[in-house]
């Protein structure tokens, strides 16, 4: 009787504290994103007035938050889709291939993810920049005539490009290596056999390897969903701040904008609501698309 | 034959390629931090003429990066002992004990997994201040808001889930003789944690030190929102350069103060880096 006593006072010291921090920092704050967003609360004062959904009606008809969901939308597609097909082709090459120095390029490789955005944003404002940046000069060497800068971050029709650019540059290294822990347990008498038989390397690629790691390519879709809204909003931040002109707003900046520089808490809260809801709807259809019967070998 | 050459081609062409695309802007920044101010206007492609140091010099005396270095420092300590503390006997307990309401536990850290800080940084600031108003009106001070040590307190609780989430598949996997033996020779609960499972532990606890610290040292949202004052963090003081160096042209300052942010991950990683991507594999996303 002692002993079980003893036990659950033990079981509860220890699990306390986490469940203590947690929801005061994380449940809370998250639930109250939903309570927030139905009222109307102008700021720093205590005036807060319960307005139902109005404020979701007003977002639905304010062009500006609708265009930075499409950038938003835009990132999380193109930035997938580009850094899935890369990180995939060097994961394959890295484990398939017996290169020299293979340790150093996947050393090299997985430097972004350890950098800040931070310091990736001001990397890339170098990059990037107008007169003296690192793409406009060498594009300058082959239109030495009538070459205009070209203006990454200040086209309002380019500027989002370049902030995909950033992204994948950042993310690449990452989903690689992710893939080539699932690609090396891949039994190498497949590919074995497979040469026997003649299959090229490309097809190789697209019936074996792909295949086989099915399962581990869609849950990183999910990571991307979640970590696109996220980094496209600090890189926004740090390089542009949505500028110009608001071309490249994204949702969690625009949310960020509402409650800091408007003060309008409860309106910059109902965008946190649907964005919550738009990433999970997102990762459920995106999950049942991608459902294929697990292969195994 | 030519076509396996031209395969081997195209491997080594896009290696190269991604390679480079990586290392020159990373490279690029070390250069510029030691370039004299009159360099950035000539092509950016110039190697620099010699190794102006007077940048770190400025940049830890005119834009304060010491005292923000400092600052992240301290923050980076003590939100991974904080973290350690709360989430390394939780984890065990959760992964070798039954008791009342651990599922719905394990289900809320689960889910806490795909809660992300930067939609709540909102509602956690606004909690704060509400706090701060209450206290300032009770007892005239203000606590929680400019307070690394809260900030820390934040930051840990972020780094809760993934935490548990990882060390608790780690203990998981630890057979349970160690504990029975420990059982009959007579250690308590607390003690067989502590002096035998902990340490058992250990290579899962570094990779979760080696995660958090990067994104702790590299957080730059939290703190720019919760420390709105003076007390700034080194990523947050590195922002504030960038953008006063578009007006001011201080660029090698602002080069400098970017090493600084980075050389110590660098330099971590370096040390550690097949300890970090064999880390990411551990931690349950292999499938």
């Amino acid at each position: 009787m002692r002993k079980s006593k003893q036990k659950s006072l033990f079981t509860f010291i220890c699990v306390a504290p986490s469940v203590i921090l947690f929801t005061i920092f994380m449940l809370i704050p998250t639930i109250n994103i939903f309570w927030m967003s139905l009222l109307k609360w102008g700021g720093l004062s205590a005036n807060k007035k319960f307005v139902g959904l109005s404020n979701f009606i007003k977002l639905f008809s304010d062009l500006n938050f609708i265009r930075s969901l499409q950038n938003t939308l835009f990132l999380i597609v193109i930035v997938t889709l580009v850094t899935i097909s890369f990180a995939l082709v060097f994961a394959a090459i890295l484990t398939r291939e017996k290169l020299k120095g293979q340790n150093i390029l996947r050393i090299v490789f997985y430097i972004p993810n350890i950098l800040s955005v931070v310091v990736i944003s001001a990397i890339f404002s170098a990059v990037y920049d107008p007169s003296n940046g690192l793409l406009n000069t060498i594009v300058g060497l082959f239109q030495p005539e009538n070459w205009k800068t070209i203006k990454f971050l200040g086209n309002p029709d380019i500027v989002v490009y370049s902030i995909a650019g950033a992204m994948i540059w950042q993310a690449i290294g990452y989903y690689m290596v992710m893939y080539m822990a699932s690609m090396s347990s891949i039994s190498i008498h497949l590919y074995e056999a497979a040469d026997l038989e003649g299959a090229s390397k490309i097809k190789q690629f697209f019936d074996i390897t792909l295949p086989l790691i099915w399962t581990n390519i869609r849950t990183t879709l999910t990571f991307f969903v979640i970590s696109s809204i996220n980094l496209s909003f600090l890189f926004v931040k740090v390089m542009t701040t949505g500028g110009p002109d608001g071309a490249s707003e994204t949702v969690l900046s625009y949310l960020y904008k509402q409650a800091y520089d408007n003060a309008s808490y409860g309106y910059g809260m109902a965008i946190g609501a649907v964005v919550f809801v738009v990433s999970f709807l997102l990762s459920a259809v995106i999950n049942h698309v991608t459902k294929r019967d697990v292969i195994q070998f | 034959m030519k076509k396996i050459n031209l395969y081997k081609v195209f491997v080594y062409v896009a290696l190269f390629s991604l390679f480079i695309s990586i290392i020159i802007p990373v490279a690029w920044v070390f250069m510029a931090s030691i370039k004299e101010n009159a360099e950035f206007y000539t092509s950016p492609w110039n190697l620099p003429k010699g190794f102006y140091f007077q940048n770190f010099i400025n940049a830890f005396e005119k834009a304060k990066m010491g005292e923000y270095f400092l600052n992240s420092v301290i923050l980076t300590g003590l939100s991974l002992i904080i973290l350690l503390v709360v989430s390394v006997p939780a984890a065990y307990v959760l992964a070798r004990y039954e008791f009342k309401f651990k599922k719905l536990i394990n289900i809320l850290y689960m889910a806490g997994l795909f809660i992300n800080v930067n939609y709540i940084v909102v509602p956690i600031f606004l909690m704060l201040l509400n706090w701060d108003n209450i206290l300032y009106k009770y007892l005239n001070v203000e606590f929680f808001l400019n307070n690394i040590f809260v900030l820390a307190i934040i930051y840990a609780a972020t780094g809760i889930p993934f935490t548990i989430y990882l060390l608790q598949s780690y203990f998981k996997t630890i057979s349970k003789s160690y504990e029975d033996a420990a059982c009959i020779d007579g250690c308590d609960y607390f003690q067989t944690m502590i002096k035998i499972m902990i340490p058992l532990a250990k290579p899962s606890i570094i990779t979760v030190i080696l995660f958090n610290f990067l994104a702790f040292w590299n957080e730059y949202i939290i703190a720019l929102t919760m420390l709105p004052n003076s007390n700034k963090t080194l990523p947050v003081g590195v922002v504030n350069l960038y953008q006063a160096s578009r007006g001011k042209a201080e660029y090698g300052m602002l080069y400098a103060g970017l090493v600084i942010v980075m050389l110590p991950t660098l330099i971590l990683y370096i040390l550690v880096q097949r300890k970090l991507t064999e880390g990411m594999t551990v931690g349950g996303i292999k499938d």
